[in-house]
């Protein structure tokens, strides 16, 4: 028996169905979930895609957080269901609150499309089992909101208690991806919830599943792996 | 039928690179003397009937919990006068 992983789609999602074929490629059994539909469908995870949800109109995330889906997602959550937030996903998930912080537009005012080398920090959260810390990837960024922001106090709090799961790596050239894309606080690109159930991300793993495509590089892929590992071992 | 506006305003210690490219385009513009522009949002919410403490303390709600994301931003809000709104309307 395979795990069912949940994908939402909201009006303006872009990213559903590369998440979808990513979970496939990793082993799962994806399921297409709607934003008005309440019902999860007894999926045993949720991936919140990225795009633009709602136009973002407002700011990002914030109209999609009061969808019918999202009732249900965010008590899952709280209830320990594993959900990760892509991009706009993650966006979504700090404007829930279930994430600590929030995204702002890019410190630069531009529209950003590059690889992007990060360094996974916290291998210990229900999507980063199959990584180890401190491992270096490539997989895409594409965002207009992608600056993390919080109070000095909740980014001591996220460093001590090991919540910062990935960091852009900032030493080394542009053109191969290094550097902090957006200026994210304390360059982080992306974070996890106390029982690390819930994780968020600016960049795009669903992206970076196939050597053939993309990257080149599968450096996505074991996030999907992770999820599947720790759903059918549990 | 009222007036509410909910004025909304990155906190003063987020950085608003939107406020800082418009303060730049001043000076080509023969305006000197700014030192900063911070950039934000007005919302003119028009009630049906008055304007009483139960409605406020709604729309308060409202701003608090969808129209500013109280993580990054402050919202003020405040009632204009009939007077006022015939004012800007002419």
């Amino acid at each position: 028996m395979t795990a069912r992983i949940g994908v939402v789609t909201f009006p303006g999602s872009l990213d559903d169905r590369d998440t979808r074929r990513a979970i496939r490629l990793a082993g799962a059994e994806p399921v297409a979930l709607w934003h008005k539909d309440k019902d999860l469908h007894q999926v045993d995870a949720v991936v919140l895609p990225g795009g633009f949800s709602y136009g973002d109109y407002l700011r990002a995330g914030a109209i999609s957080r009061f969808s019918p889906v999202m009732e249900t997602v965010i008590e899952q959550a709280k209830a320990g269901l594993p959900v990760l937030g892509i991009c706009n996903g993650f966006q979504v998930l700090t404007e829930a609150h279930l994430l600590p912080g929030a995204m702002l537009g890019n410190n630069h005012l531009h529209f950003i499309c590059r690889d992007q080398k990060l360094r996974v920090e916290n291998a210990d959260t229900a999507w980063t089992g199959d990584y180890t810390a401190g491992q270096e990837i490539n997989i895409p960024l594409k965002n207009m909101d992608g600056r993390y922001v919080a109070d000095a106090y909740t980014l001591e709090k996220l460093e001590a208690e090991g919540r910062v799961v990935f960091r852009y790596l900032v030493d080394g050239p542009e053109a191969d991806g290094y550097g902090n894309p957006n200026g994210s606080l304390r360059d982080i690109a992306g974070v996890t919830n106390e029982a690390g159930n819930v994780v968020g991300l600016m960049p795009h793993p669903e992206h970076a599943v196939e050597s053939l495509i993309g990257t080149g590089r599968t450096d996505g892929l074991p996030f999907f792996t992770s999820i599947l590992k720790k759903l059918v071992n549990a | 039928m009222a007036r509410v506006v909910v004025d909304v305003m990155l906190k003063p210690e987020i950085l608003d690179p939107q406020g800082q490219a418009v303060q730049r385009a001043l000076p080509r513009l023969g305006f000197e003397g700014i030192s900063d522009v911070r950039q934000g949002k007005r919302f003119e919410l028009e009630v049906d009937g008055p304007v009483d403490e139960a409605v406020l303390a709604r729309i308060h709600d409202l701003a608090e919990s969808f129209l500013a994301n109280t993580v990054i931003e402050d919202f003020t809000v405040k009632v204009e006068e009939a007077a006022e709104v015939a004012e800007a309307a002419k």
